[in-house]
């Protein structure tokens, strides 16, 4: 929690020069793409006003944004494309708005994955952050509204939840600007590779159940070998997802091996 | 050939190994998420031993969102806000009109004059763009400079789910989703928005029932004009002291009509056309927020106020021209405007409601914002401007709320006009931002067309009802 002691540091406007650097709406030539996701009303919006500098309307309310937000920022020479998606609970429903954040992280590939989280409810949230984890492997974990927690009694130990998830984890108060900084830092060392990331996969008791998704995982392998996230298709396959057994078919689904910015566009027309 | 074989046995494979693990697939996984989260979560959380945690948020909840409090509650929040609004802005109006419109329209004219321009295009731009763009300012600009930043804080500090919360078992029981009190909440700032919002809704079926009833939320455009007419004619019904409360009160009578006829609707679509299951959902209520007063303060100036003013100003100018137009040109001496309202009156007067009415109506199908306006343009021009100004579709001091209620009363306007004109405004069509929006929502035009032309069917069934029964009572 030295993080927390360095307050006035991350507030001080010398220690922010040359770091970040907000870049609004403009997105051209940007070197990564960053999706923003996560429960609805934990702040996803205001993280993203934070880093971007605009000023997207944030409300107190779950639902608030149903539709994707783009915006952009630099840091260290590096320019990134960030995409607040819609809150969500899970991956696995259909309504329009969850369809818009899990087809942005399946075939959008982002090259990190912010997952806010509101820290007075962090096991509720991290029912999304599995299934998250099955889609992506490059992923920040924001830990959210820690002021509110702390008002509330609810300290949550970011350093065993980092080791428990094998994704960092980042202590922020998006409200107050706290923790944005090391945020920012974060996605720079994820996403070029400086540090890697051993998310946490899901154990089952049913030993049929993982054995199924062994099998079809295989099968994956061997038609589509760059397919990032084979667990997950496999799951999908399982549970019958009439898209994901059309892009299979189509042989479409091969297509998105690459985490190239062309690929990238390409999968967002389709979306 | 072998890529497609080796697709194909993928998923017949997945086919084959579905039907062994069965039906619990889906709660084998949900049952490890929810276990994997659990033992996460315990390692990584101490809580505190000194107070249980969200104990304020508790009790708040309890009164808040009570079985008998809720309602009440909510209503009187509902009428401190447009109190508020109502107060406010007289002042801050009357000082714009007098600003844009007394001191600066005869300055410019007058510029203009002396450059000894053509009298139809100083009209045209002076009397028809820039007069009508002045008067949507000095109407619109006060009460939303007040109402949207009081609005965006209850929204900031959470208010805004527990009206979900109270309405929901109201809309189960009209066959709607309880999600739909939240899209209908956003309504209330703008339909299209509103519209965008049912998004959240997973049910077609229902999805669709809360757009077409998105519309019964007053929204952005229409706020004004209730404030504005609630306080001429019912207002004026009342002791001075007594004025503002119940214009309020008028105002909350049409937003909880609003609510009711979303309800009807919502169960008339449920019995007739779109038939089916209530799905179930779960609201996760947000811990109530202390509102940062000074960013809620921007963002609802910027987003809203602004943003709303804007559009406002983007298509009153036009329209102004357009008032001015069709006030000038004459067909047999008579200018068009005043052929339509001839020509309309005697539909009208069954109604309880006037040509200009719908005239005004019809030029503000773009902004439900600039109805206000062009009413009273159409009407200084239909009545000949004896004391009120100098020339077809020019209006003049109207510098407060006094000269806007003598100037429509001189025209006719009665406490019957009054309360139609609130009543219409409520259940009249879309404005075409919304209707393209339902159409980019649905892709079905045969529903954008529902979502049109219901409220005004309705719009003019109540208005009908209500003035018969005005004048069987008098």
């Amino acid at each position: 929690m030295t993080k927390i002691e360095n307050h006035n540091c991350v507030n001080c406007p010398v220690h922010n020069a040359g770091n970040l650097k907000k870049l609004g709406i403009n997105m051209e030539n940007f070197d990564f793409v960053v999706a923003l996701a996560g429960n609805p009303n934990t702040g996803k919006s205001t993280v993203f006003n934070t880093l971007t500098g605009l000023r997207q309307h944030t409300g107190n309310w779950p639902g608030k944004t149903v539709t994707r937000a783009e915006g952009a920022f630099e840091y260290e020479g590096k320019k990134f494309k960030i995409v607040d998606l819609p809150g969500t609970y899970s991956l696995l429903s259909t309504s329009a708005d969850e369809e818009v954040a899990r087809d942005f992280l399946l075939f959008g590939q982002p090259d990190v994955t912010v997952i806010v989280v509101d820290s007075t409810r962090l096991e509720r949230n991290l029912n999304l952050v599995l299934q998250i984890f099955e889609i992506t492997d490059r992923i920040v974990l924001c830990l959210n509204l820690i002021d509110e927690a702390k008002r509330n009694g609810i300290y949550v130990d970011d350093r065993i939840l980092s080791k428990q998830l094998g994704v960092p984890v980042i202590p922020t108060n998006a409200r107050s600007g706290i923790g944005i900084d090391e945020l920012t830092k974060m996605i720079f060392e994820v996403a070029t590779g400086n540090y890697v990331c051993k998310p946490f996969r899901m154990k089952s008791d049913s030993q049929e159940f993982n054995k199924s998704i062994e099998e079809i995982v295989n099968l994956l392998a061997e038609e589509f070998p760059y397919l990032p996230n084979k667990r997950w298709v496999a799951l999908r396959l399982l549970e019958g997802d009439q898209n994901i057994i059309n892009s299979i078919r189509s042989g479409e689904l091969g297509n998105i091996k690459l985490n190239s910015p062309t690929k990238l566009i390409e999968a967002e027309n389709k979306i | 050939m072998s890529e497609t074989s080796g697709r194909e046995r993928i998923i017949s494979k997945a086919n084959k190994l579905r039907w062994e693990i069965g039906e619990n697939l889906y709660d084998t996984l949900m049952e490890s998420i929810y276990q994997n989260a659990k033992e996460i979560a315990e390692k990584a959380i101490t809580f505190s031993d000194k107070k249980p945690p969200f104990s304020l948020d508790r009790t708040l909840d309890k009164i808040l969102t009570s079985k008998y409090f809720g309602l009440p509650i909510m209503l009187i929040m509902l009428a401190i806000v447009f109190w508020l609004t109502i107060e406010g802005s007289n002042y801050p109006s009357s000082l714009l009109a007098s600003v844009l419109v007394d001191y600066l329209h005869p300055l410019i004219k007058n510029f203009f004059n002396s450059l000894s321009f053509p009298l139809w295009l100083s009209g045209l731009l002076i009397d028809g763009a820039y007069l009508s763009t002045a008067w949507v300012v000095s109407v619109m600009l006060p009460p939303m400079a007040i109402f949207f930043p009081l609005f965006t804080l209850l929204e900031d500090f959470g208010y805004l789910p527990r009206v979900a919360f109270i309405m929901d078992a109201l809309y189960r029981k009209a066959g709607a989703h309880g999600k739909q009190a939240l899209t209908m909440a956003m309504g209330f700032g703008c339909n299209a928005a509103g519209v965008i919002s049912t998004r959240i809704i997973d049910s077609p079926r229902e999805r669709l029932i809360a757009i077409i009833t998105n519309n019964f939320s007053l929204c952005n455009g229409r706020w004004p004009t209730q404030i504005l007419i609630a306080t001429i004619f019912i207002g004026g019904l009342a002791p001075a002291y007594l004025a503002g409360i119940y214009s309020a009160a008028a105002v909350i009578f049409i937003t909880v009509l609003g609510i009711a006829f979303s309800l009807v609707v919502s169960l008339f679509l449920t019995k007739t056309f779109l038939k089916g299951e209530i799905s179930a959902f779960s609201l996760e209520l947000p811990p109530y927020r202390p509102p940062r007063i000074l960013q809620t303060l921007y963002t609802s100036l910027i987003d809203r106020t602004i943003f709303v003013l804007w559009r406002a100003i983007v298509f009153a100018a036009p329209a102004g021209m357009l008032i001015w137009l069709v006030s000038n040109i004459t067909v047999n001496d008579i200018s068009l405007a005043n052929h339509f309202i001839k020509f309309v009156n005697p539909f009208a007067f069954w109604f309880g409601l006037n040509g200009v009415i719908f005239l005004a109506y019809i030029i503000a199908i773009p902004a439900n914002e600039i109805v206000i306006p062009t009413i009273l343009m159409l009407t200084v021009s239909q009545l000949g401007l004896n004391q009120f100004g100098a020339g077809s579709g020019v209006l003049f001091e109207l510098d407060s709320i006094e000269d806007t209620a003598q100037i429509l009363v001189s025209s006719g306007w009665t406490l019957l006009t009054g309360i139609n004109l609130m009543l219409f405004s409520l259940l009249h069509n879309p404005c075409s931002t919304t209707i393209y929006t339902i159409y980019k929502e649905t892709k079905s035009w045969k529903w954008t067309a529902v979502s049109t032309f219901l409220p005004i069917v309705l719009g003019l069934i109540v208005t009908f009802l209500v003035t018969q029964i005005f004048y069987l009572v008098n």
